[in-house]
């Protein structure tokens, strides 16, 4: 059953990432990346990392793509076009890609202990372990990107201000 | 898991689900009641005894209305917003208890799944509610449907921030996410007379979490995404019968399950005098528990009835400038407490 | 009139047809408004939806059936229109109504004021959310209502003043009653400013809002408490009395604002006015008959038709024939609720009107809405809207 859940949520993710990149409305892309954002959720979920499950959908889905889909409608973007260069970028990209997936999948293939399967739990990703380790472990660093955020923040103000 | 556990929770879920819509029903039926009353009037008063059959009657009238989709829809996206907005209203209720563990055959009879992280769960399940209104709004190609999910998308994605941050102050007390666990932390009482309730010390954090999650649900004062006067209905102005009623299902769910939220974290939850003979004894919390978020259900409509609607900007302004600082006031003071004590 | 839906080309802007099927544009006006988001830049109404032709109507109607019609033009002030209307004749007549029936005139009328503001107080609160105080005034509104139909037989469209008086005499215990129901009045204002007046939501969304300065309110020709409220002192019924209106004390309120709230508050401040002229109207209700001694315009009273033959004959020649008005034309102008209502009538002689023509004050007043509104926002123009308590009836007429 464990197998079957994941199966089911990686395919879901694996197919709403075609469709994301398939799709020529801007609309069904973001609807398709909000459902790779779900059902990764799910997967960090069978894996008992609940808070970042929980996380991924509040901030991802929730909040980051609503802002896409907020854009969207507001511009009323309309649907892709195909252009030669589009053309070209597909002809080069795909290719390219899978000679990326293919590497990625033997590092990982060398590195992982190949008799075994992650399973519920391993993973420590317990609300109050993730909350020592950044409080306390990676204390410095946390701080030091909170103020990266922050004035990546100010920036954005700054720079969307109109000069009156 | 064995096969009983899973049927078992398979019935507890339809059961649940039932519950639920029924209680919508009826908190359609209440607040038509209440409101009417608050303005001297009867209220539904024909079907059935005090109008107590018309939800039934409003089920069966919008089941069998014509079922219109305008021209020029963005059909997929027109057909998913409904059934997205009652979805996720329904989905919260996956992690709410309604009374203390109960097993019956090794299955906790008054909540579906005790999360670890309840209250994550819910905020992220509510967080994605706003995609029915904004796709409903957006994909009826009407302007007043397309004011209303812009208006409704900012709106939603704002409070649900302040929301979030004032049940922090919560969280730093009871030290957990689950659920359960920040209600069994709220037992007792001081003096035998004042309860653990966490909105005596938490009165900041209920407050802000309150008109947060007014908001939210897109309630008076701050009903602006549906403002009847301004945008005639809108986000759902271009739908009908059965998907309009989604909608309307979707925005009283949520309703309850913000009542059940605040019940749970700032009210003791189920919480209250228990007595009596053991079968009574396993019934009172869950009256104490409905008492409680009917009452809540209750202040919403008073607020519906007494106050008038903000302005858009007015709305946004009270959210960032107001609301959210309060938040941040009150988790800066209770992790400052929090901390005293643990010196 | 109606613009395509689509924004405008090279414009980043929305046009928005709102109206005329519209919640809150109070009947069935129509705007035409360009948006840039929810900001209004452009707002032009489109009139005439409920154009009835009654000024044309009138034409062919006798003076004593065209009554009938002038209540129909401003249907939340039928008795203000009638007085304004009867005033006009008479003064063609050169007819002067016994002092009952002037008194009784301006008692009724100050009612219909009262219902009038009830109306616009309630919408317009509904309009900004505050749906409890438009069942509170309907209820109250009821009451009015109900003295109406004592008083006519009809709850709105009375028709009970005449051409030199009033129509029937007034049900025993009339005054009574009405002194009943004004006794309740001062509580329910008091309850309806408790809701609103103090009301932290509804001064935000009323002050500073819909400004319109003393300087265009002139321009724009505005009147009654719309311009009141923009520090424009001028009120009909002590500037320029009629129907004994000089006999009776209150005071016209006046705000320099010209912002909505301003607007309420000025109404707010009417209505308890209106109480005031009631009251002072009921204590010194003067005795004696209620239409004036002119038997070839005044419908005969009571039995007389039944045993005297002159009045039978009377009754039919006004029913059938009319009465003939002298040569010569007229303007009445009345305080109607909305502001200065004026019956322009010309007459060759005949029994029929050659023309009526209607000053309405609500026709005068929307043309404010676009300065009101534009640079604002959507919310801000349903507001608007309601501030300047319009009626399509009478604009359109």
């Amino acid at each position: 059953m464990y197998e079957a859940f994941f199966f089911l949520f990686a395919l879901a993710a694996v197919g709403f990432a075609v469709n994301l990149v398939l799709q020529n409305h801007p609309i069904h892309s973001a609807l398709s990346l909000i459902g790779v954002m779900a059902s990764l959720a799910s997967l960090y979920l069978m894996l008992g990392a609940e808070f970042i499950a929980a996380v991924q959908v509040i901030v991802y889905a929730g909040a980051i793509m609503v802002l896409f889909v907020f854009v969207i409608m507001l511009l009323n973007a309309g649907e892709e076009e195909r252009t030669n260069f589009s053309r070209l970028a597909g002809t080069l990209g795909v290719p390219l890609i899978l000679v990326l997936l293919a590497s990625i999948a033997s590092i990982v293939y060398r590195i992982a202990p190949s008799d075994e399967m992650v399973r519920f739990g391993d993973f420590h990703g317990r609300t109050a372990d993730i909350g020592r380790m950044l409080f306390r472990t990676y204390l410095l660093p946390f701080e030091i990107v909170s103020i990266l955020i922050l004035v990546a923040l100010v920036g954005a103000v700054v720079l969307a201000r109109k000069e009156s | 898991m064995t096969t009983t556990v899973l049927l078992f929770t398979l019935l507890k879920v339809i059961v649940i689900v039932f519950v639920v819509l029924t209680a919508v029903a009826y908190a359609v039926w209440f607040e038509r009641k209440v409101v009417a009353r608050l303005q001297s009037r009867w209220g539904p008063t024909r079907v059935g005894p005090h109008g107590l059959l018309q939800p039934l009657a409003d089920a069966i009238k919008l089941l069998t209305k014509e079922d219109i989709t305008p021209a020029n829809v963005f059909r997929l996206v027109y057909f998913l917003a409904p059934a997205l907005s009652v979805i996720t209203a329904l989905l919260a209720f996956a992690a709410i208890p309604f009374g203390p563990v109960t097993l019956v055959g090794g299955v906790d009879l008054f909540q579906i799944a005790n999360l670890d992280i309840g209250v994550l769960y819910i905020l992220s399940i509510s967080s994605m509610g706003v995609y029915g209104i904004a796709l409903a709004g957006w994909s009826s190609n009407s302007k007043y449907a397309l004011l209303g999910g812009l208006r409704s998308s900012a709106q939603m994605i704002s409070y649900a921030l302040a929301a979030g941050l004032s049940l922090v102050g919560v969280l730093l007390l009871s030290g957990s996410l689950n659920l359960r666990d920040i209600v069994n932390a709220q037992a007792g009482a001081t003096w035998g007379f004042i309860p653990h309730w966490n909105i005596f010390p938490q009165l900041l954090g209920f407050f802000c979490f309150l008109t947060a999650a007014i908001a939210q649900t897109n309630r008076l004062p701050f009903d602006l995404p549906e403002a009847e006067s301004e945008l005639v209905a809108g986000y759902h102005t271009e739908y009908s019968s059965m998907k309009f009623a989604m909608f309307f299902m979707a925005e009283y769910a949520n309703m309850l399950t913000v009542s059940c939220m605040v019940t749970l974290l700032f009210l003791g939850g189920w919480h209250g005098p228990v007595f009596g003979p053991a079968l009574l004894q396993t019934m009172l919390p869950l009256l104490w528990f409905s008492l409680k978020v009917l009452a809540l259900l209750f202040l919403y409509i008073w607020i519906r009835g007494t106050l008038p609607r903000f302005r858009y900007d007015q709305l946004m302004a009270f959210g960032w400038k107001f609301l959210f600082p309060l938040a941040l006031v009150n988790v800066l003071l209770t992790s400052l407490i929090v901390a005293y004590r643990a010196d | 009139m109606f613009q395509e839906t689509i924004a405008p080309v090279g414009k980043r802007t929305m046009i928005l047809n709102m109206g005329p099927q519209h919640p809150s544009t109070h009947g069935v006006l129509h705007l035409i408004l360009e948006l840039d988001g929810e900001t209004i830049l452009k707002a032009t109404a489109d009139i005439g939806f409920l154009h009835t032709g009654i000024e044309k109507t009138c034409e062919a109607k006798t003076y004593h059936q065209a009554i009938t019609l002038t209540e129909r033009i401003d249907y939340l002030c039928p008795l203000t229109n009638n007085l304004c209307y009867v005033l006009a004749v008479e003064k063609l007549l050169g007819l002067e109504p016994p002092s009952r029936a002037q008194w009784m005139r301006v008692m009724l009328n100050e009612l219909t004021r009262i219902g009038s503001h009830l109306v616009w107080l309630g919408t317009h609160a509904n309009d900004i959310g505050a749906t409890t105080v438009l069942l509170y005034c309907f209820r109250e509104r009821e009451e009015i209502l109900n003295l109406f139909e004592a008083v006519s037989g009809q709850r709105m469209m009375t028709s009970y003043f005449r051409v030199g008086g009033l129509a029937l005499e007034p049900p025993a215990g009339f005054l009574k009653r009405v002194e009943k129901v004004m006794a309740t009045f001062p509580d329910h204002i008091d309850e309806y400013e408790e809701l609103l007046t103090r009301n932290r939501i509804w001064m935000a969304r009323t002050k500073s809002v819909g400004i319109l300065t003393k300087e265009d309110a002139l321009d724009f020709a505005v009147s009654g408490p719309t311009a009141r409220a923009s520090g424009i002192d001028w009120d009909l019924r002590r500037d320029n009395p009629y129907s004994s209106y000089d006999k009776f004390s209150f005071r016209v309120p006046l705000r320099a604002e010209g912002d909505i709230y301003a607007r309420y508050i000025v109404r707010m401040e009417e209505m308890r006015e209106s109480l005031k002229i009631v009251r002072q109207a009921l204590e010194g209700m003067p005795e004696g008959p209620i239409q004036v001694n002119a038997p070839a315009v005044v419908l005969p009273q009571g039995d007389n038709r039944k045993t005297e033959m002159e009045a039978l004959i009377q009754q039919f020649k006004i029913v059938i024939d009319g009465f003939c008005v002298p040569p010569g034309e007229v303007y009445q102008a009345v305080e109607s609720p909305r502001g200065e209502m004026g019956y322009y009538i010309v007459s060759d002689g005949t029994a029929h009107p050659y023309r009526v023509k209607v000053r309405s004050p609500s026709f005068a007043n929307l043309q404010a809405l676009p300065r009101l509104a534009e640079g604002r926002l959507l919310s801000d123009l349903v507001a608007c809207i309601g501030s300047i308590d319009i009626v399509l009836g009478e604009i359109d007429r």
